[in-house]
């Protein structure tokens, strides 16, 4: 089994945030989350640069471990998933998460942030795969129709990668080699403990 | 002559304007652009930020998700995880089994001259009733906050997934509302209990002769002594830093309230709490087990003379003195 990664190339990225239209239209996500996002860094100055950032799908997921009612499972692909039938909507997964993965469809006054929404990896949930239940849940199940996740599928610049953690670093790799230059697999060294080697 | 001078004139102009151009604007070779030069990279933010959050600006309305990587969640991981379970479990546990010893080894309290028959009012019916409101919202949120750190490590196993998830969505609500109670409770305390609970004369030689917990001996006390000052003074502080930090985190990123500050308010609320039952613990034991006589006081609101005696003996005094000009106050016969 491979070990899925995202990997967003900061140097082509520009910015269209064509990956969170396309992330809210396949999953019919509600109004107000957003699972993945575009954030600028260093925005108007000399440097600037744009990553597309959503759930990285950690090594030993920090979500994981805080959850007091342990929602989240990783499948076989490491992919890190979970229960919304079990969540209580603690917020506890937004206050551990590195990338400000976890989402909720309320603001969370008197503790009613509904229950947690996050990037699946285009994996579903714990329902039968693509069934009614999965997809009004958790949304589209690409993997199971041996597709990888829209968002990086239709990155216009191939800025976003996903896929096999190896496939993804070697094409990186390459790039970086071709063109000379590389800002780095943004957040690779906090989700994985491990970083490109260029 | 006169085309001569004029074409004189455009070379010089010509040749003016060259120079002044040429000095204005210093030709420059545009040089090999290397785009990794100024671009920002990720370790040089977060050794520069030194863990604080590597934030952008982001296009769609929920701004806290300009944080593009905060690593301070990794801190409050192994404090929520390890430091607070640690804590939690010596505390609670901790102080569970130095009660258990000290009653095996010290035993109740007895009320030495034996119960006189005759009993008189110790806290009337409100003091009652605001106790017993802060009490019960106390042992509720106890439990149900208790719930998130050790449910899924004691709860879970044995009542299965959805059974615990349902248990701690109640459990959770019931947590946040039950809150309201509690505030109440302790500001009525507060303002209640003040004037009986400033620090005295009296209150140093009750320190001094250890409080009769420990020896046999008996120092004057009034309503309150000492040992009851520091509980309702710990508990004001206590309550004070679960109120504020609970509902920090009830109306999270209220007010400009960051990602790092919630995490700080659930620190503080975790610690405190743990702290917070096992002082409360105690207290449970000594009006209950660790005393005879002492449960009445906030049961029926009366108590024994001799139990009153022995404990509070200077404000048995303060009583009589005031029942011989109020007969509502006066010690009373039991029925």
């Amino acid at each position: 089994m491979a070990r899925m990664k995202f990997l967003c190339d900061a140097d082509r990225c520009i910015e269209c945030n064509a990956c969170v239209t396309a992330c809210k239209n396949e999953h019919e996500v509600p109004w107000g989350i957003n699972r993945r996002r575009v954030v600028t860094l260093n925005d108007g100055k000399p440097g600037e640069r744009s990553v597309s950032m959503a759930c990285m799908h950690c090594t030993d997921a920090p979500c994981a471990a805080v959850c007091p009612t342990n929602v989240f499972y990783t499948t076989a692909d490491a992919i890190v998933l979970h229960s919304k039938d079990l969540c209580i909507g603690c917020g506890y997964c937004f206050y551990a998460c590195p990338f400000g993965a976890p989402q909720y469809p309320k603001v969370g006054n008197f503790g009613s942030r509904g229950k947690m929404d996050k990037c699946t990896f285009c994996a579903g949930g714990p329902e039968a795969d693509n069934s009614k239940e999965e997809y009004e849940k958790y949304g589209a199940n690409r993997l199971a129709e041996g597709k990888l996740p829209l968002c990086a599928e239709m990155c216009s610049t191939k800025s976003l990668l996903a896929g096999d953690g190896d496939v993804i670093a070697q094409i990186y790799k390459e790039r970086v080699s071709k063109r000379g230059y590389g800002s780095g697999a943004w957040g690779w060294q906090t989700a994985y403990r491990e970083n490109i080697a260029i | 002559m006169a085309k001569l001078i004029a074409q004189l004139r455009f070379i010089a102009g010509a040749l003016a304007l060259a120079v002044l151009v040429a000095v204005a604007a210093p030709t420059s070779a545009p040089a090999q652009v290397n785009p990794t030069t100024s671009a920002v990279k990720e370790q040089q933010l977060l050794n520069a930020l030194q863990g604080g959050a590597i934030s952008g600006r982001v296009s769609i309305p929920d701004q806290k998700s300009g944080n593009l990587i905060q690593p301070g969640g990794r801190d409050w991981r192994q404090f929520h995880e390890v430091t607070l379970v640690w804590i939690g479990a010596i505390a609670i546990l901790g102080m569970v089994a130095l009660l258990a010893i000290f009653y095996f080894w010290r035993g109740p309290v007895r009320i030495e001259a034996g119960r006189s028959g005759r009993t008189m009012l110790r806290f009337n019916g409100f003091e009652r009733f605001v106790h017993w409101l802060t009490a019960t919202c106390f042992i509720v949120l106890g439990l149900t906050g208790l719930n998130i750190t050790f449910g899924k490590r004691l709860l879970l196993p044995v009542m299965g997934p959805e059974a615990f998830a349902t248990w701690s969505e109640y459990a959770k609500l019931v947590h946040n509302y039950l809150s309201f109670g509690f505030t109440i409770g302790v500001i009525l305390m507060f303002l209640m209990w003040i004037s009986v609970n400033f620090p005295n004369a009296t209150d140093a030689e009750w320190i001094k002769r250890g409080g009769g917990i420990v020896g046999k001996d008996h120092p004057p006390a009034s309503k309150f002594n000492a040992g009851q000052k520091l509980l309702y003074w710990l508990v004001m502080l206590g309550a004070t830093a679960m109120i504020v930090s609970g509902y920090m985190l009830m109306f999270p990123f209220y007010g400009g309230m960051t990602l790092a500050n919630i995490e700080l308010a659930t620190v503080f609320h975790g610690v405190v709490a743990m702290l917070f039952v096992a002082m409360i613990l105690a207290h449970i034991y000594l009006g209950t087990l660790g005393m005879e006589g002492a449960f009445e006081a906030m049961g029926e609101g009366t108590v024994d003379v001799n139990w009153a005696k022995q404990h509070h003996s200077l404000w048995v005094e303060e009583e009589m003195n005031r029942g011989a000009s109020d007969p509502k106050a006066m010690a009373r016969p039991a029925e």
